[in-house]
């Protein structure tokens, strides 16, 4: 008995994290980086670069909040970045919504209708896990191409469809995509923080772990898997209304796009996966050059390589991503303060008696 | 008064029958042991107990309920825990998050609250105290000794509170002194009144904290009763030499 | 009448999506690696015998001699320096970077040949074989030949030799393997080789019948994805019956319908088969405790 009174007398252990400062100071910085980004570039060409960077922001951090938390990486999220467009493209002509401000009010419906989507799409592939799991969210990808494609009534088929653009003056025409898409980009990001601190959260990365064990543990891991994929989903539609309505026109081979996919798991794998800003770091810094290098080389086949190349180059250099690296500085960094202190008190036995 | 209890239950795997027309029941308060030589079905019986495994008949009942097709979860749910055999803590987790797993919430608001609220913060720490690993509260699990991550196991099953806890070879791969204070932490619990069903090789160790003890054989109860009395009892001897033998020719 | 052709020659057309798809069961049961690339090396095969055919002009079945040893060495390098390096989370990881694999591979064949559409020629393309009032093309029955011959060459392999045994043995239990002496190392080596190297007769295949450009590799692609789920990942004779029966499937669902929904048909059959059986169809269940 007497082992667990000093036990519990003991000291509380020192956190590993980087200190509460540090992060929020950072955070802040970011965050005012990101608002007045397109005022001091005010040139289209970069702040287009700055909208893209927006709906990538909020669709890797959607992708995140499923794949990077249960460790079920989805490569066919881009059916819900499809539906997210697709809605946009046929209710804004259905509706007959006069281009402008009003288009934006499609964005909650796109988000209502790619949540609704996840619910059937999560139910059948949530009950394999693995390989299977992934391999499967690839064909729905391909099936939902091939329904965009043969479904010509609605969806044009590989004429695609267009979504009429309001007639804004070029030099401050990004500037309303830019910012609501910011909004959007920080309500999934807080989504994502308050999941990541919640008892919901903490089941997610148990599954991640070891199913079994955490269904033992009376975790319903069918309904939190259901959950967290229908909240990714509710995002990514939001990024593929955006997406829509700033680009202008739909096609099938874009919005149900394989490299879409590849994307989303590069930006997260770069950043940091199961982190709550690593994917967002890594969609602000990839999603850049690849508008830069869009912008440089106009093909889309270099940018392929450089895809392909990057990709296996972080896989192989830095495959727990960039966060968790500086996090495990910081906590190395804190190990060996502890020892230095340990090591000083064990010189000096009286003065570590005297507590006592 | 019976807890835990099975009625005929049969499990077959293919041509090998693992459990044939099984019954046992296990009181309530007691620290049951459960012995048996190697594939006499003692881990498929629990298997079957928490969900895991269907049995092909017979009847699994829980405090007179029913639980024969209940789930993993919510056999936990109700209240029986369980460790496993090969150890299974949640590696890439800290040992704090790891204990505050299982602790219960129902609803989805609930769920949707920060996972470390003060009073299962509370609790997660109580338990963490009560198997030595405090200190170490914010580790990865994954950085823990085998014998630390069997205490960690115990330590999170024990923050939901279950009636019945089942340990499956909790002594196996354990130095004696972790084993000394697993088996005190084993007595302690067990006087507040929750239940325990020890499976174990290490005969010592059984014998000295059980106070009852079953005997399975071939996949079914052999006999069950006091430790003194099985220890002493040929048909056991028999049952694990018999097989040996047998074995051998 | 129409049907009856149309059920032959998905039997034709399935032998090649057959013999892909067992390469990709193969090297999936020995390695856990989910060869996502399979798609855009089998258009790199197509596009080598391709280029050797137009340029040398050498018939295309010849151009194999050239192809196979230097996509099976491509497969081995592979391994070696993308796969073998790999220690963590190897499932997720290696797919993901066969999924780079491919992208890369189709940026350079998007850059090498543009994005028009070719296809590999012969003398006898055109060409067909008449049976009573079926007619086939010549080129199918030849590359379904070819195929089967490949098949059973695999089996024989995987059963009659001692790479085999070996084979089955780090499909089974990679680590007790290791522990009898085998180099499964050498053995994941290898049969990527071997199921890169397939992927270059595919591609021949594939290119003497249908015009490719870079990104047909996505209509390969998700056809072999399907056609694996649906065996049951790991089943060669699972993926058999599969490639069959989705090709005749979709033949006949583009003659009786309309081509349009031959290949929807395709997925629509994998999404009901997997409401009932999430394993697939020849699939060993997963085992649920420990």
């Amino acid at each position: 008995m007497s082992t667990d009174t000093t036990i519990s007398q003991r000291p509380t252990p020192p956190s590993y994290e980087v200190p509460k400062a540090i992060r929020y100071g950072a955070l802040t910085v970011g965050f005012l980086v990101l608002v007045i980004f397109p005022l001091v570039f005010n040139n289209p060409t970069i702040s287009t670069i700055g909208v893209f960077a927006m709906i990538f922001l909020m669709a890797v951090t959607g992708w995140n909040i499923f794949s990077g938390y249960t460790g079920y990486i989805a490569l066919g999220h881009a059916v819900f970045f499809g539906i997210g467009q697709y809605a946009t493209a046929m209710l804004a002509s259905y509706w007959q919504i006069p281009p402008g401000w009003e288009t934006f009010l499609l964005i909650p419906v796109s988000m209502f209708l790619a949540g609704l989507a996840a619910i059937p799409i999560g139910l059948i592939v949530l009950r394999v896990r693995k390989h299977t799991f992934i391999v499967l969210t690839i064909a729905l990808m391909f099936i939902f191409q091939l329904f965009a494609y043969n479904l010509r009534g609605w969806t044009g088929g590989s004429q695609g469809l267009e979504v009429s653009q309001p007639p804004w003056d070029g030099s401050i025409f990004n500037l309303p995509y830019y910012y609501v898409g910011l909004f959007l980009a920080i309500i999934a990001i807080v989504t994502s923080f308050m999941i990541r601190r919640s008892k919901f959260g903490l089941s997610l990365l148990a599954i991640r772990d070891d199913e079994d064990r955490a269904r033992s543990l009376g975790i319903n891991t069918r309904n939190s898997k259901l959950t967290a994929f229908v909240i990714s989903a509710i995002f990514l539609g939001a990024a593929g209304c955006m997406y829509a309505m700033f680009v202008g026109s739909v096609y099938p081979q874009f919005s149900f796009d394989p490299a879409f996919d590849l994307e989303l798991s590069i930006m997260a794998f770069a950043g940091g996966l199961g982190t709550i800003l690593g994917p967002s770091l890594g969609a602000l810094i990839i999603s850049g050059a690849q508008q830069y290098f869009l912008i440089t080389f106009g093909g889309a086949n270099v940018f392929l390589i450089v895809y392909g190349a990057l990709f296996i180059l972080i896989l192989r250099l830095l495959p727990g991503g960039v966060v968790p690296a500086i996090s495990d500085k910081w906590r190395s960094h804190v190990v060996r303060k502890e020892q230095r202190i340990l090591d000083s008190e064990l010189e000096g036995p009286a003065e570590a008696g005297a507590h006592k | 008064m019976t807890l835990l209890g099975v009625e005929g239950i049969v499990k077959n795997y293919g041509g090998i029958q693992a459990l044939r027309n099984c019954t046992m029941n296990f009181q309530e308060g007691a620290i049951n042991g459960l012995i048996g030589p190697n594939g006499s079905g003692k881990t498929t019986l629990f298997n079957v107990m928490t969900g895991y495994e269907t049995p092909d008949s017979g009847k699994v009942t829980f405090r007179g309920k029913d639980i024969t097709n209940s789930t993993p979860d919510e056999v936990f749910a109700a209240g029986i825990g369980r460790t496993f055999q090969l150890t299974r803590i949640f590696p890439r987790l800290t040992v704090i998050e790891n204990v505050h797993i299982a602790a219960q919430r129902k609803g989805l608001v609930a769920q949707m609250r920060q996972w470390s609220q003060p009073d299962e913060r509370a609790r997660a720490l109580e338990s963490l105290d009560f198997v030595g690993l405090t200190k170490l509260s914010r580790e990865p699990a994954g950085s823990l000794s085998y014998g630390q991550q069997k205490l960690l196991e115990f330590a999170f099953i024990m923050v939901a509170e279950p009636k019945v806890m089942l340990l499956d070879e909790p002594a196996g791969g354990v130095n004696p002194t972790l084993l000394k204070h697993l088996g005190g932490r084993i007595k302690e619990l067990n006087k507040t009144g929750v239940t325990f069903i020890i499976v174990e090789h290490d005969m010592e160790f059984v014998m000295g904290i059980c106070d009852q003890v079953s005997v399975m054989h071939q996949g079914s109860a052999l006999l069950e009763g006091k430790p003194e009395i099985v220890r002493n009892d040929p048909a056991v001897l028999e049952a694990y030499l018999g097989t040996d033998m047998t074995e051998v020719n | 009448m129409l049907v009856l052709q149309a059920i032959i020659e998905g039997v034709l057309v399935g032998g090649f999506y057959a013999l892909m798809a067992a390469g990709l069961t193969l090297v999936f049961g020995v390695m856990d690696i989910v060869n996502f690339a399979i798609g855009a090396l089998i258009v790199l095969g197509a596009y080598l015998s391709y280029s050797i055919t137009t340029h040398f002009h050498i018939d295309p079945f010849v151009s194999l001699i050239f192809t196979t040893p230097l996509m099976t060495a491509l497969g081995m390098f592979i391994y070696v320096f993308l796969i073998k390096p790999i220690k963590t989370n190897k499932v997720v990881m290696s797919l993901l970077t066969m999924f780079a694999v491919a992208t890369l591979i189709e940026g350079i064949l998007d850059i090498c040949y543009n994005s028009g559409f070719v296809q590999i020629h012969a003398s006898y393309i055109n060409n067909s074989l008449r049976i009573g009032k079926l007619n086939f093309p010549l080129i199918y029955v030849l590359s379904f030949l070819l195929s089967a011959f490949l098949l059973s060459c695999l089996y024989l392999v995987t059963y009659r030799t001692k790479f085999g045994r070996s084979l089955r043995a780090s499909m089974q239990n990679p680590v007790a393997a290791r522990l009898v002496g085998i180099d499964t190392d050498r053995v994941s080596m290898i049969t990527l080789g071997i199921g890169i190297g397939l992927a270059a007769i595919g591609g021949m295949i594939f290119g003497t019948t249908n015009a490719f450009n870079a990104s047909s590799s996505y209509d390969i692609i998700s056809r072999l994805l399907v056609i694996v789920i649906l065996g049951g990942f790991g089943s060669v004779g699972g993926a058999l019956v599969a490639a069959i029966f989705m090709l005749v499937i979709q033949d006949v669902v583009a003659v009786v319908w309309s081509p349009v929904w031959g290949s929807t048909a395709f997925y629509m059959i994998l999404m009901l088969v997997l409401l009932v059986r999430p394993q697939g169809l020849f699939g060993k269940k997963g085992v649920r405790a420990q």
